[in-house]
């Protein structure tokens, strides 16, 4: 496609703990297109943040090691370049949105300093240049106030406010990729929706594309193009967000989906949960690494682990992929359209 | 701000006057009386028996003391005849203040750098290296370095002199003496300091704006890690004292810790009444600006004083 | 992909199981105690866990050494006046013809002894006041932090010479009382912080639903969840209290000779340190090791303790 701008292949991530070697990305491959939006969702812990902050050379710790694969950058493999060239992208063409934004800006920095930082790392500018710019992209995300914010220090703004702070900062440089990572979880249910608005807006108004790390189906249903469903380190389903939501094949996927709360059903139950844990990423399971937690158990699935299956999507014959011997013909074959499977189609 | 610092300043009188107070009664405690030693001579003793009032009841005696204190009044010395508290001060304080004040900047700014570095290359050789000279540093205590040191630079190498006051080459000794704790205390805290900060999101965020690691580390490391660490000048500040006292009689410096310690083996009562107040009193002072500093460089502890104003 | 050759899957491959496949996930993770956990991320830290086995050393050393010759630290011996370390006086003689090697020991028993009282006697005390502060609260809280915040004030060394002076003579009860009754505020303010954390614990709440008293809930329940936190705190004031001993008797204020303790020694021979100095080296090797290693090994349980920092 040569529309790609950013194409991570198979890509492989540990972490040396003390009980031994984290594999929390264990060969993962994705591509990102031109004003796209794609959504990455899983569980806390799944790997998905791992994924993106490597992929960028941001490791939460130092521990953590790329053990393979590689990251296209429109062509170039950022996982090769020297340090400097990295930082030479890094918050200009690609730039990051974190989920906290409570800890995530420089409590003892006013925000105006903290956002034009970015920009005169970035470009020869004077400072009163910089503060132009960082008033212009104040403007730009409808903060109230943009002079007098920008004086601030963090402590002293609401946590809707110092979220736009940080989309701020991510796209005073106009990147071509914006990373949001979990950019709603810390905030009131209002405020995320409204951040959500703006971020859609954005992405227009900007140009760039998007990379949603979230494990908040709503959000994704409100931002994404597609959607890459991981667990346990790998994808484990991808498609369109139409085909995901409406026809989605991993029995992993249909639980993310039972777990969102829906208005037009209206039952008194508790909200189903997927029961268990995921595993021990130290010692992966042969398997496949749902299966301990998988409704639908087959008696392969705990020996082999499922191979990628290409499906094609029934109403507009559009990439599907899932990992899972339920789609596996050899399945189907023996099986026939079996009625747990039925009940999602 | 000035309710924050009403209260600083109400604590910090407090404590003189509690200092004060205590001082005095301790005084009385102790055993035989203080002013008549056999070398003592008598019109010395007269003169402070009257400054004292210490033929009138103890209630009285007491408000004398206060307000001769009030009047920045801390009588004479037993043993220097003629000689008041405040005139030994006011010529030996100068001397210690220079000393001391040399000594903890420089060891301040040499234990950031050196807590810098640890954090930096935490777990490789420059950590490793820095730490045990932290260790020993403060493993070392000036009566044990001192002596050390003025055999190895004064004896054997024959660079700086043994003793004595007046010139640069005279001070660095003494001074780097005085602020090994000082050096050493400040690597560690700053290194725990600065290896917390490390870890914090905020610390992600600047780096995901593509800074040179220099960036990341003095304009957002460096501030957030010192911030704790001000809290550590009031007891540094003490330390540097307490050392003086040591370090002055070591290398027969003419400052007021040499004085102090003095007057204790001489049994100078006034002298050590009268210095133990000024040390005090100088010290909750500093300790004061200390709090005020804090409450600057930290926004929101700046923030949060002004709301309760 | 999903080309597989045919007959490699069996019919069983492709029935349900339920979710009974023996991949319990928790299972695969090892399970520690906490204290064990502690322990073996202590020993991990050799420096810590050396410096314990040198202090264990040192403790037999000064129990039994004296002992292990025939001399006593206060006989002079004019005929044996500032010997060098041989093999009738394995550590040499003082400007009194006195054996170092007792002396040493003699002293270790003094300076060790104090440490140990000065350390353990105002925890106790700030325990105390801090395990009562923190748990009635209120006014009775706020009355005994003003006062500790004034009591920090002036640096405890102040306190210590004045009472040292009301005292006189030097002894390890005198020494050991003055440093009491001028270090117990910071075990105080810190015993105060670790109760306020734990008071809300449901714990505790049960204990006083159940008719627990004050004093009863303090002692068994709160003190001894934070005893764990003040090992460190513990550990790393027993070099302050060595050193307090070595500065009071540098000041002559310690122990009266002819009893010695590490300070004193390293006092009388700090003067003749240019002619004499095994006299001097060897009670400050032992002030150093001994500060040096309890440093270490509240760096190593410190450490150990806190689950942030392990890898």
């Amino acid at each position: 496609m040569s529309d790609t701008i950013l194409e991570v292949r198979d890509l492989r991530v540990t972490f040396d703990m003390y009980q031994g070697a984290v594999q929390a990305v264990r060969g993962v491959s994705w591509h990102l297109n031109r004003r796209e939006t794609i959504g990455i969702v899983g569980e806390s812990g799944c790997g998905k943040s791992v994924t993106i902050k490597t992929a960028i050379g941001l490791n939460p710790v130092s521990s953590g090691s790329v053990k393979g694969g590689e990251v296209l950058f429109e062509g170039t493999d950022i996982l090769r370049l020297s340090e400097k060239e990295r930082r030479d992208i890094l918050g200009n063409r690609m730039s990051m949105i974190f989920q906290d934004p409570f800890t995530f800006l420089n409590p003892t920095m006013t925000v105006g300093r903290q956002i034009m930082e970015v920009y005169l790392q970035h470009h020869k500018a004077s400072r009163r240049e910089a503060r132009e710019k960082a008033l212009d992209i104040l403007r730009l995300i409808s903060l109230p106030n943009p002079e007098e914010n920008l004086k601030r220090y963090p402590h002293q703004l609401s946590g809707g406010m110092r979220q736009r702070i940080m989309i701020a900062m991510a796209l005073i440089c106009e990147p071509a990729v914006l990373f949001a990572d979990e950019p709603t979880t810390a905030l009131d249910v209002t405020i995320q929706a409204q951040i959500v608005d703006l971020m859609n807006s954005l992405k227009e108004k900007v140009d760039t594309s998007i990379v949603l790390i979230t494990h908040d189906m709503g959000v994704v249903a409100k931002m994404v193009d597609r959607v890459y469903v991981m667990y346990a380190g790998k994808i484990v389903e991808h498609g369109e967000a139409q085909t995901i939501f409406h026809h989605p094949r991993h029995p992993y996927t249909w639980g993310l989906l039972e777990s969102v709360p829906r208005l037009d059903e209206k039952t008194q139950d508790d909200l189903p949960s997927i029961p268990g844990m995921p595993p021990d990423l130290i010692a992966p399971p042969a398997g496949c690494p749902f299966a301990a937690r998988c409704r639908f158990c087959m008696g392969i699935c705990g020996r082999e682990a499922p191979p990628e299956i290409r499906l094609t999507d029934p109403e507009d014959g559009r990439d599907h992929t899932a990992s899972c011997w339920l789609c596996h013909p050899e399945c189907i074959a023996r099986n026939g359209k079996t009625e747990w499977r039925a009940a999602h189609d | 701000m000035a309710k924050y610092l009403l209260q600083k300043v109400l604590i910090a009188l407090a404590t003189v006057f509690v200092l004060a107070t205590a001082t005095f009664f301790m005084m009385k405690l102790i055993p035989g009386d203080p002013f008549a030693s056999l070398t003592t001579k008598i019109e010395v003793q007269e003169r402070q028996r009257e400054y004292y009032g210490l033929d009138k009841p103890v209630v009285e005696q007491y408000l004398t003391y206060m307000n001769n204190l009030l009047h920045g009044n801390l009588g004479y010395s037993l043993k220097k005849t003629g000689r008041t508290v405040v005139d030994i001060i006011r010529e030996a304080f100068p001397v210690s203040a220079k000393l001391g004040l040399f000594s903890f900047i420089i060891a301040e700014l040499i234990g950031y750098l050196f807590g810098i570095l640890c954090a930096q290359f935490r777990g490789k050789w420059p950590d490793y290296l820095l730490m045990i000279f932290a260790v020993l540093g403060i493993a070392m205590p000036s009566m044990v370095i001192g002596p050390l040191l003025r055999w190895l630079f004064g004896v054997v190498l024959r660079w700086l002199p043994v003793t004595g006051w007046g010139s640069f080459q005279q001070m660095l000794m003494p001074a780097f003496v005085l602020g090994l704790g000082t050096i050493a205390g400040n690597t560690r805290a700053m290194r725990a300091s600065m290896l917390g900060t490390m870890t914090q999101d905020y610390i992600m965020t600047a780096q995901a704006k593509g800074l040179p690691k220099a960036k990341v580390v003095m304009r957002h490391e460096f501030k957030n890690s010192l911030v704790p660490l001000v809290a550590n000048l009031g007891p540094g500040i003490a330390g540097v004292m307490m050392g003086s006292f040591v370090v002055e009689s070591m290398f027969l410096i003419p400052g007021l810790g040499r004085y102090f310690v003095d007057s204790i083996t001489n049994l100078d009562y006034p002298l050590i009444m009268g210095l133990t107040i000024f040390y005090g009193t100088f010290l909750v002072t500093l300790n004061l600006l200390v709090d005020v500093l804090y409450g600057f460089l930290d926004p929101r502890i700046r923030e949060a004083v002004k709301g309760a104003a | 992909m999903s080309q597989l050759p045919k007959g490699t899957f069996t019919d069983a491959d492709f029935t349900k199981t339920g979710a009974e496949i023996g991949l319990d996930p928790a299972s695969s993770r090892k399970k520690t105690t906490y204290w064990r956990d502690v322990w073996r991320n202590f020993k991990k830290n050799k420096a810590a866990y050396v410096s314990l086995y040198v202090i264990l050393l040192l403790i037999l050393l000064v129990i039994f050494g004296p002992m292990m010759n025939p001399f006593d630290y206060r006989t002079n011996d004019y005929t044996a006046i500032n010997n060098a370390p041989n093999t009738v006086h394995w550590f040499g003689t003082d400007t009194m013809g006195r054996d170092i090697w007792t002396r040493v020991w003699e002293g270790g028993r003094v300076s060790l002894l104090i440490a140990l009282l000065g350390t353990l006697i105002p925890e106790a005390i700030g325990m105390a006041i801090g395990g009562i502060s923190g748990y009635f609260g209120g006014k009775v809280d706020t009355v005994i932090m003003r006062l500790i915040d004034i009591l920090m004030g002036i640096p405890s060394l102040i306190y210590m010479i004045l009472l040292m002076l009301i005292f006189g003579s030097g002894n390890i009860m005198t020494l050991v009382i003055a440093i009491s009754i001028t270090g117990w505020m910071g075990s105080a303010r810190a015993t105060r912080g670790l109760i306020l954390q734990l008071k809300g614990r449901d714990f505790v709440t049960a204990s006083r639903t159940l008719g627990g008293s004050p004093s009863w809930i303090i002692l068994r329940r709160l003190i001894p969840n934070t005893l764990g936190i003040r090992v460190v705190g513990i550990t790393m004031s027993i070099p302050s209290v060595i050193f307090y001993e070595a500065f009071l008797s540098y000041i002559g204020l310690g122990v009266t000779p002819p009893m010695p303790s590490w300070g004193q020694l390293i006092k009388s021979a700090g003067e003749n340190f240019r002619y004499y100095p095994y006299q001097f080296i060897i009670p400050c090797a032992m002030v150093g090791i001994t500060m040096l290693c309890f440093n270490l090994i509240g760096d190593g349980l410190r450490d150990a303790l806190d689950p942030r920092l392990r890898t």
